[in-house]
């Protein structure tokens, strides 16, 4: 009777909606190589990680007050039931977003899941980081901390450098008025204020997870329009039996789901550990400036970004020459270079083999190189440019790293298989581990 | 499976190496090696020393604007008439913030800067570092109240403590300092004792979870050749 009611209902919806036919696309007849390995649990982990940012967003806002910032979130801190569990939760989770967002673009660097049919999962991809960004910096700025207000000093004034003089009949100082005005629009007001606070708070809120969800069901369109990439770079879809299946697929529901749950509680464990243990993490997820309220008379120390803008705050910082513009400008023009140059990353590869398995040992030392350098730069970025190693000064460093960067994305990848010999790739996966 | 527990076991060792790291760079920014304050947190008669020392000798100038007085009550486990007439001097409501009567205009004028909120004194520096300061005043003729201190040069805040400190002579002293550090740890975050037996209770359930998601993938994953 329950079933024959429960059959019913479903054939009605479906009648008029295809749930049936989506569940059956997207879940349990979307075929996934049977080969994933550990890497490939990093995009489940970040659809939990936003789901995460959603809901205790949602609780933060009922609380929070964009006029009363700093005293609001330690309202939330203190006097609101499990407010600090939502707070910490949404803190830490910012960090564990970037956490597994730069391991889940890695695993993409290594397999080449980037390369052709998979362009556009991947620019659907970089967007996603790119609003990750943009949604980072804003909801830093909302506690209203004193390191919030300094850092939010430091990348609004970037406007500033922006080079309008190249723009025909704008001189110098039309262009620094331009600057200015562009500044003053960004904040709302001619100085950081509760106005900035107010902006910022309607597009953390609002404007960029809209953007941000909208993004993510893209990137999975894409994803299960061309299927997922696998550690072999093998195409699953070149070897189908008879009834037109993946010989090396398995339904993604229900191999996939259970075997992503057990990636989800581990990651969870580690989630966990963070909240309820170190949910300062020493001052790399929560800075130590930021306990006290926002003060223009006193600056930190250091101002330093937190740690996922690392690498690119390096850069910034590493330009230190001026040819025709500035230092400010061009550490400007190079930190967008990093970013956009992985936007073409799918046409700079030119490789013939797609996995780093097969590659050569010039494309392993190279790709393993890229991670150390990326991830010293990440580091570099969080510390004051005047220490130094090996005799050499950080900045020194983070110049040689910011280098390095460049020259894999622009000469190793696009032609560094004439260098070395690839191993014949198979045609069926492999049961292989990494 | 190996190969993930592994990673996840590298992932934990980093973790609290770059926490220590983190407290240790801390500690190298400053011209004096700080002092190691070993507070125990869990220790409520050692908060409840820490809270009478700051009402008697720190509350005239500093606030702690965040702290309730019914929730320090609740906390440190003293009644709610014993806050209200021993602790709370300002006014006769049990859900105060810890505010005080200073005018800060007066004050910056007498101490050259407005003495500090210190609720969250104790994230904002580190507790090595309040309990450093606390015990780093000396004598310097040259200041304007007679006293300098160790790790805050040219500090505009008076020795208040000098007369405890001669009273109680110098080991006593350092764990009358190390109370009222341990009361400031607590006010900076009230809900860290907490937090941490949550803690142990959402890792354990997550490791129980644990069992039957792994065993629920063997099992399906069984037929996948």
């Amino acid at each position: 009777m329950i079933q024959r009611l429960l059959k019913g209902s479903i054939d009605w919806v479906d009648a008029r909606l295809p749930v049936v036919d989506a569940f059956k696309t997207h879940m349990s007849e979307y075929y996934a190589p049977k080969n994933f390995n550990f890497w490939y649990y990093f995009g489940v982990l970040s659809m939990i990680v936003l789901v995460n940012q959603l809901v205790t967003g949602i609780w933060l806002t009922m609380f929070y007050s964009p006029t009363d910032a700093f005293a609001s979130v330690e309202y939330i801190m203190r006097d609101v039931q499990f407010g600090w569990l939502i707070r910490y939760m949404h803190a830490v989770g910012a960090s564990a977003f970037f956490a597994v967002v730069y391991l889940h673009m890695f695993r993409g660097l290594m397999y080449g899941s980037y390369k052709p049919p998979r362009e556009l999962v991947w620019i659907c991809g970089m967007l996603i980081y790119l609003a990750l960004m943009a949604e980072g910096f804003l909801g830093y700025v909302l506690p209203w901390g004193n390191m919030s207000y300094w850092g939010a000093q430091v990348i609004i004034s970037l406007a500033e450098a922006i080079p309008f003089q190249v723009i025909p009949f704008v001189d110098g100082d039309k262009a620094a008025a331009m600057g200015e005005a562009l500044t003053t629009w960004v904040r709302g007001d001619y100085l950081l204020s509760d106005a900035t606070v107010n902006k910022f708070f309607a597009l953390h809120v609002v404007a960029i997870p809209l953007v941000l969800v909208a993004l993510v069901v893209l990137h999975i369109l894409a994803l299960h329009e061309v299927g997922s990439n696998n550690p072999d770079g093998v195409e699953i879809k070149e070897n189908l039996d008879e009834n037109g299946i993946p010989k090396d697929g398995i339904p993604f529901h229900p191999y996939y789901t259970v075997k992503d749950l057990v990636g989800v509680v581990i990651f969870l464990m580690v989630f966990a550990l963070v909240v309820f243990f170190f949910p300062d993490m020493g001052g790399y997820f929560l800075e130590k400036p930021n306990f006290e309220p926002a003060n223009p008379l006193v600056t930190p120390d250091h101002i330093a970004p937190v740690w996922y803008y690392g690498p690119y705050y390096a850069m910034l910082r590493a330009t230190t020459f001026s040819f025709i513009f500035n230092a400010k400008t061009w550490g400007m023009i190079i930190m967008g270079g990093g970013i956009a140059v992985l936007f073409v990353l799918p046409w700079l590869d030119r490789h013939p083999v797609k996995s780093i398995r097969y590659k050569g040992l010039f494309s392993k030392i190279t790709l393993w190189l890229f991670a150390i350098f990326f991830l010293a730069l990440g580091y570099l970025g969080t510390q004051p440019a005047d220490n130094s190693f090996l005799g050499l000064s950080f900045t020194t460093w983070a110049q040689i790293g910011t280098f390095y960067y460049f020259i894999y994305f622009l000469v190793f990848l696009p032609f560094g298989h004439r260098f070395e010999k690839s191993k014949p790739v198979p045609t069926r996966v492999t049961g292989g581990k990494a | 499976m190996r190969q993930f527990a592994l990673i996840l076991l590298g992932a934990i060792t980093a973790l609290l190496a770059s926490v220590s790291v983190a407290d240790t760079e801390t500690a190298g920014v400053l011209e004096d090696p700080l002092v190691k304050a070993n507070v125990n947190i869990y220790d409520k008669v050692s908060k409840q020393r820490g809270a009478k020392l700051f009402v008697n000798y720190c509350m005239g100038c500093h606030s702690l604007q965040y702290q309730r007085y019914g929730r320090l009550g609740e906390d440190l486990g003293i009644p709610e008439d014993i806050v209200l007439e021993n602790l709370n001097f300002v006014s006769d409501r049990i859900g105060d913030t810890m505010q005080n009567a200073m005018d800060k205009k007066d004050a910056a004028e007498w101490f050259g800067a407005t003495p500090p909120d210190l609720t969250m004194v104790a994230r904002l520096r580190s507790p090595d570092w309040l309990y450093s300061y606390l015990i780093g005043f000396y004598e310097d003729a040259s200041r304007p109240y007679g006293y300098n201190n160790k790790i805050f040069p040219l500090v505009g805040m008076p020795h208040v403590l000098a007369d405890l400190e001669e009273e109680l002579g110098d080991e006593k002293f350092r764990e009358a300092m190390l109370d009222l550090t341990n009361f400031l740890v607590y006010t900076a975050e009230p809900i860290q004792e907490t937090r941490r037996k949550i803690g142990f209770g959402v890792l354990f359930f997550l490791l129980i979870l644990l069992i039957p998601a792994y065993l629920l993938k063997r099992e399906y994953w069984k037929d996948v050749k």
